[in-house]
């Protein structure tokens, strides 16, 4: 039981520093295109959020695998770039297909930002730096469904305070991408101050 | 309206900037940008790769089955991205070890799929390579615009030498190289453009 536990618990602590500590989107700058395109409302920010944890659990499971037993046994390592790529865009093909078949009103909503997950760098993001990590198989799960999740927070965040926002009256300059940059930017700040907690 | 390389040009580098106009290709803009140096490596990354892709793209064209277009423009501009890559692991190895992943990313950067789509894949070879240029350069002025601001207030250095005035009467922002900073300059920069574009169009 005791070992159980320990094993257990760096999982957990994994899942929390992908997800605060090192948040995908607001430390490392990455999936911040299809932020500002899709972050106008709560509801299309979450569907996308939870598309993405899915995705970026499962590819960075997928591609773990491909590179340490299809990769680096052929010593074919400098073909990590494209192998990684196709592997996403091929999953999120499926998972686009899946998606229109059982939810028309989510396929209709997030439109064209699903394909646009292929080119999410989260998502690729995640499978580059779960490559500089030391992990097994079930951590990089954790740390690609932490990376999602930490992803689907801020995005989730930003969504809500938007929908405030519309209704200011801001300089015309500002408005769209300007004033999202600074709301990010605050919540950077706010991030900043889960630094040190957990260091893994 | 016909594209003329002049309208072209104009249209990459102000009219319709990927960055503050389009704002695509933030990831990259945000994260590279707190050293010059990182900062000018991964341009000529970016550069070279809108560049090569879009030539390749708009060469392929005719021949590119429309239904799986996206996958084999990807295909191409990951290929170059593996140059890029090892272009400058071989140049610069310790300035590799802190952009790599960013130069991976520039595969997904958005701007190079956005030229790719919208433009290669409807135009002449030469056009498209002066367009994707051009795309490239528009990047590239408002990187290294930050770039010029987020070093010397955060650091204190420019390209590594250290600026007269630290530690005499200036100390270090740190926060202006962590990520909020990062944020902050580019909402401004995006503010200053957006704005400038504004009050010309009242004016005309």
């Amino acid at each position: 039981m005791e070992t159980e536990l320990a094993g257990l618990l760096p999982v957990v602590l994994i899942f929390a520093s992908a997800a605060f500590t090192d948040n995908i989107l607001l430390a490392r700058f990455l999936g911040m295109c299809s932020c500002l395109g899709v972050s106008r409302k709560v509801d299309t920010s979450i569907g996308l959020g939870v598309a993405v944890i899915f995705v970026t659990a499962s590819t960075a499971g997928i591609n773990y695998l491909v590179y340490h037993y299809l990769l680096a046994p052929l010593g074919l390592e400098y073909l990590r770039l494209i192998t990684f790529i196709v592997v996403i865009a091929a999953f999120v093909q499926l998972v686009e297909m899946v998606v229109e078949r059982f939810s028309p009103t989510l396929y209709n909503a997030l439109g064209i930002f699903l394909p646009l997950i292929t080119v999410n760098c989260a998502i690729l993001g995640i499978s580059l730096f779960m490559l500089n990590k030391p992990y097994n198989f079930v951590q990089t799960l954790a740390f690609g469904a932490g990376g999602g999740f930490g992803w689907f927070v801020a995005i989730g965040m930003i969504g809500a305070i938007r929908e405030k926002i519309n209704e200011a009256s801001l300089p015309k300059g500002l408005e769209g991408p300007g004033i999202t940059l600074i709301i990010i930017g605050i919540m950077a700040l706010a991030f900043v101050g889960f630094s040190g907690m957990v260091k893994i | 309206m016909a594209d003329t390389p002049r309208t072209v040009t104009a249209k990459a580098l102000w009219a319709e900037n990927p960055i503050f106009r389009q704002v695509l290709g933030i990831c990259s803009t945000l994260a590279v940008t707190n050293l010059l140096a990182n900062t000018l490596f991964m341009c000529f990354g970016v550069i070279f790769v809108t560049s090569l892709s879009n030539l390749t793209i708009s060469l392929l064209r005719e021949y590119i089955p429309k239904r799986v277009r996206m996958i084999v423009q990807v295909l191409i501009i990951a290929s170059y991205v593996m140059m890029v890559d090892i272009i400058i692991k071989a140049l610069n190895p310790d300035i590799h070890r802190f952009i790599g992943p960013y130069v991976g990313l520039i595969i997904t950067n958005c701007i190079i799929m956005g030229r790719a789509e919208a433009f290669a894949s409807q135009n002449k070879p030469w056009i498209s390579l002066l367009d994707g240029f051009a795309s490239g350069l528009g990047y590239s002025f408002i990187l290294i615009a930050i770039a010029l601001v987020r070093e010397p207030l955060g650091f204190g250095t420019l390209l590594g030498y250290t600026l007269p005035a630290k530690d005499l009467w200036w100390h270090q922002w740190t926060i202006m190289v962590m990520p909020p900073g990062a944020f902050f300059m580019l909402a401004i920069v995006t503010w200053a453009c957006r704005g400038l574009q504004v009050s010309k169009e009242k004016t005309t």
